[in-house]
C-alpha cells in the first residue's frame, strides 16, 4: 500500500522491473526441472518397468498359486512363504550361500589388497601387471566357468589340474562330481570367482592407495614408525577405509548374486546350490512355479537388505568422513 | 536364445506364419535338415528355433510368452495337458494310428485323447568295448552285482569301468534306475513308491557302484555324447542309439550293446525308450495352421521322417511302415539295439513332473554323492512327490 502511495512515477515500469528477475528465476527453475527429467526420465522409466513393476508383480504373485502362468491364479495367503521357509532345499541353499560368502568375501579382499600393495610398490612394468591382473574382470562368468569346467577341472586324467597333481603321484580327482569326503567343487568355484573378480577390486584398492598423501608416511617416519608392517597398519589401512568399505559391500552383494558359476559348473545339485539357482529352477525352470519362486525371491531380498544394512552400520558406510 | 534360423525372413506373427521349436540335436546336419523341412512347406512360412542348452526350462517359459512356439518338440507331461497348453491331435492322427507302435501311441495319450506325435524313438542302453571285456575276462553283465564286479576288473590306470554321466548321473536316469529295480517313482494308481524297499535298495546299490572306484565320475561331455567312450576313458558307457554311427566309425566291430542290468531280486533288465514327440500349442495364434503343418511333416512326409531318423544319428522310426524300410537298423549292433529296445523297453510316465524329478534327483545326489541315509533323503522327496500327486490327482 505504502509503495503505491510514494511511487507516483510510472508504477507500471517499476512493477515490471520488480517482477522481471522473478520471472527469469522461474524460467531457470523450469529449465533445470526440464533438464532433470530429460536426464533422469529415461532411467526412471526403465527402472520402473524393469525393476519396480516386476518387484510389485512378484509381491502379488507370492500370495497366489501361479504355476505355469505369470498371472495370479488362486489366492493362498502366506502359504507360499510358509512352504519356502520349511523347504529344506531352500534353507540349505541359504546355508550354501552363507558358507560361500563367509569364505569368498574376506579372501577376495585380502588377495585384492595384497596385489594392490604389490603393484603400488612395483618399480617396473607396473602398468603391465595391473592390466594382466585386471583383464579377467572383463571376461564373462559363463565363459570363465566353462573354461574351468571343460579344461582345467574337467575331472579326467588329462585335465590341467589332474595332470598337475599327477606329477605328484596323486590320482585324478572328479572335481565337480566327487563322492562324499572332501567337497572338491568348492576349490573350483572359489578359484573361478577369484580369478574373475580380484582384478576389479584390486583396481579399486589401488586407487585408494594412491589417494593416501605421502606426507602422512613421512610424518610417520619422523615420529619413529618403521617402514613395513607398522606403517601399513597405522597409515595405509586407515587411509583405505572408504575403499575397503566399498569393496566389502560390493563383494557381499556380488556373493549374494552368485549364480553363473554355480549354474554352469554344477547345475541343479543339492550340495552346492545357492538361493538364486534354486529359485531359478523353481520359477523359471521346468517347474514354472512363480508363486513359490516369488515368495522365495522376496525372502531373499529381505535377507539381503537386512545383512547389507547391518554390514553398512558396522563398517560405517555413508557416515560423514571424520 | 542366440541360435535360431529363419527360412524366410518374414515376420513371425500373423496368419500364415508358424514358429517351430527344436532342442539342439548333437548330430551334424540335423539343423540344416530341420530348416529344409520347414522351407519345403508351402502353406505357411515356418520359422525354426534351434534351442541350445536347457531346452525344458526355455520351452516352459517360452510357452508363457507372447513369442511362444506354435509347434514344438518335447516329452509329454501331465502339467502341459492340465494347463490346456496342448491341442488334441486326434483328427489328424486317426488315419495313421495303427501305423505307430502301441507304446508310442499310449505314451502320448491321456484320457482317450492323443496329444503328441512321436517323431523318433531313442532307446538308451549301455555300449561296451568287446576287446576290453575279452582282455579282462568279463562277460556282459545282466545284474548290477555283475556290473560292479566286472567294472572293477575293467578299471586300470588309463580306463575306468563305467560312465553314466557327470552332472546328470542321477537326474537323467531316475526312471530307468528304478525300472531296473522293478519299480517306479509313481505307482500305476498314482501313489509315491519312494519309501518302498525296492527304491531304497536301488539307491543303495547305485551308491555301491558309484563309490566302487570303477566309475568315471566326471568327464568334459555328458553321457548323451559318446566322447568318453570313444576316447577310451571307459569300457562301458550309458548312451543312446543316436550315437551308434559315431561309435561304429571309431571302433568298427569292436563294441557291443547291452541292456541296463537289473537291480535286486524284483529287478529286470531295462532299455529306456526315450525320444521326442511333436506338439501343437493350443494357446498359439494359429492352432489350425499348426496342426496342418504337423500333419504334413510328421504324418504325410514319410521320406522326411526316414531322413530325420536315419541320416544323421540313428533313431528308431516310430512308424512301422518307415521302420521296416530302415535297412541301416537291420544289421550289426544297430539291429541288436533295436532288438533290445523291443525286448526290454520302458517308456516315460507322464505323471512324473519336473518338480518330482528335482526332488528325487536331490535325494539321489545326496545318497550317491554325499553318502546320505537313503531313507532320510528319500523321505524328504517323498513329501514333495505326494504333494505333487495330490495337486494333480486330488
Amino acid at each position: 500500500m505504502s509503495e503505491t502511495q510514494t511511487s507516483t512515477v510510472a508504477p507500471a515500469a517499476r512493477s515490471a522491473a520488480r517482477k522481471a528477475p522473478v520471472r527469469r528465476k522461474n524460467r531457470q527453475v523450469r529449465g533445470r526441472t526440464g533438464a532433470f527429467w530429460l536426464f533422469v526420465g529415461p532411467f526412471l522409466v526403465g527402472l520402473a518397468i524393469f525393476i519396480y513393476v516386476p518387484i510389485v508383480w512378484s509381491l502379488v504373485l507370492s500370495f497366489f498359486r501361479a504355476q505355469n502362468t505369470v498371472v495370479p491364479d488362486v489366492f493362498v495367503g502366506i502359504k507360499n512363504y510358509v512352504d519356502m521357509l520349511t523347504d529344506s532345499a531352500f534353507l540349505s541353499s541359504l546355508g550354501t550361500f552363507t558358507l560361500f560368502a563367509i569364505f569368498i568375501v574376506p579372501t577376495t579382499y585380502l588377495l585384492a589388497l595384497g596385489l594392490a600393495v604389490l603393484i603400488n610398490r612395483a618399480r617396473f612394468a607396473r602398468t603391465f601387471f595391473r592390466s594382466v591382473i585386471f583383464i579377467p574382470a572383463a571376461c564373462s562368468y559363463v565363459v570363465g566357468s566353462l573354461v574351468w569346467k571343460l579344461s582345467i577341472f574337467n575331472g579326467v586324467r588329462f585335465g590341467l589340474a589332474n595332470t598337475l597333481i599327477a606329477t605328484f603321484g596323486a590320482d585324478p580327482i572328479p572335481w565337480l562330481s566327487a563322492t562324499g569326503g572332501f567337497p572338491w567343487y568348492w576349490p573350483v568355484i572359489v578359484t573361478a570367482r577369484l580369478w574373475l573378480q580380484v582384478g576389479f577390486y584390486m583396481i579399486l584398492l589401488l586407487a585408494g592407495l594412491q589417494q593416501i598423501p605421502s606426507n602422512l608416511y613421512e610424518a610417520a617416519y619422523v615420529d619413529g614408525a618403521k617402514p613395513g608392517w607398522q606403517t601399513f597398519v597405522n597409515v595405509t589401512l586407515p587411509g583405505l577405509r572408504t575403499a575397503t568399505v566399498a569393496v566389502l559391500i560390493l563383494n557381499l552383494i556380488n556373493a549374494y548374486q552368485a549364480f553363473d558359476e554355480f549354474y554352469n559348473l554344477l547345475g541343479n545339485v543339492p550340495y552346492a546350490r545357492p538361493p538364486l539357482v534354486y529359485l531359478y529352477y523353481t520359477a523359471l525352470g521346468a517347474s514354472q512355479d512363480y508363486g513359490h519362486g516369488s515368495a522365495g525371491a522376496l525372502i531373499l531380498a529381505v535377507l539381503i537388505a537386512v545383512v547389507t544394512i547391518f554390514q553398512a552400520r558396522v563398517l560405517g558406510f555413508g557416515r560423514a568422513s571424520d | 536364445m542366440a541360435a535360431c534360423g529363419s527360412n524366410s525372413g518374414r515376420a513371425s506373427s500373423g496368419a500364415g506364419s508358424l514358429q517351430q521349436w527344436y532342442h539342439q540335436y548333437g548330430e551334424k546336419g540335423t539343423q540344416q535338415a530341420a530348416l529344409k523341412f520347414a522351407k519345403a512347406y508351402k502353406d505357411a512360412a515356418v520359422t525354426v528355433q534351434w534351442v541350445p542348452g536347457d531346452y525344458g526350462s526355455k520351452l516352459a517359459s517360452g510357452l508363457l510368452s507372447s513369442s511362444a512356439p506354435d509347434v514344438f518338440e518335447d516329452q509329454l507331461n501331465i502339467e502341459l495337458i492340465k494347463t490346456g497348453q496342448l491341442a488334441p491331435l486326434d483328427d489328424i492322427f486317426a488315419s495313421v494310428k495303427d501305423d505307430f507302435t502301441d507304446a508310442d501311441v499310449k505314451l502320448n495319450t491321456y484320457e482317450g485323447k492323443i496329444y503328441g506325435i512321436k517323431m523318433i524313438d531313442d532307446p538308451q542302453f549301455l555300449y561296451y568295448r568287446k576287446s576290453m571285456f575279452q582282455k579282462a575276462g568279463v562277460q556282459p553283465p545282466t545284474t548290477f552285482d555283475e556290473l560292479i564286479a566286472g567294472a572293477k576288473k575293467l578299471t586300470n590306470s588309463k580306463t575306468k569301468g563305467v560312465y553314466f554321466g557327470s552332472q546328470n548321473f542321477v537326474v537323467d536316469h531316475i526312471a530307468p534306475y528304478l525300472a531296473a529295480a522293478g519299480t517306479s517313482v509313481v505307482s500305476a494308481d498314482h501313489k509315491s513308491n519312494l519309501l518302498t524297499p525296492e527304491v531304497i535298495a536301488a539307491f543303495t546299490k547305485l551308491r555301491e557302484l558309484y563309490t566302487s572306484g570303477s566309475v568315471l565320475q566326471s568327464a568334459p561331455t555328458e553321457w548323451t555324447d559318446p566322447s568318453a567312450f570313444i576316447q577310451e576313458l571307459v569300457a562301458i558307457q550309458w548312451c543312446g542309439l543316436w550315437a551308434l554311427p559315431q561309435i561304429k566309425q571309431a571302433f568298427g566291430d569292436d563294441f557291443g550293446v547291452m541292456a541296463i542290468p537289473s537291480i535286486g531280486a524284483q529287478g529286470k533288465q531295462v532299455v529306456y525308450n526315450g525320444g521326442w514327440s511333436t506338439f501343437v500349442n493350443a494357446k498359439g495364434k494359429n492352432v489350425d495352421a499348426a496342426k496342418k503343418f504337423v500333419k504334413w511333416l510328421w504324418i504325410d512326409q514319410t521320406q522326411y521322417q526316414e531322413e530325420w531318423s536315419l541320416d544323421y544319428g540313428f533313431h528308431i522310426p516310430p512308424r512301422k511302415s518307415v521302420a521296416t524300410k530302415a535297412t541301416k537298423l537291420q544289421t550289426g549292433q544297430a539291429a541288436d539295439a533295436v532288438k533290445l529296445a523291443g525286448q526290454f523297453g520302458i517308456v516315460d510316465d507322464i505323471a512324473f513332473t519336473p518338480k518330482m524329478a528335482t526332488a528325487v534327483s536331490d535325494a539321489g545326489n545326496k545318497i550317491l554323492r554325499s553318502g546320505a541315509d537313503p531313507k532320510a533323503a528319500l523321505g524328504t522327496a517323498d513329501g514333495i512327490v505326494q504333494s505333487e500327486l495330490k495337486r494333480l490327482f486330488g
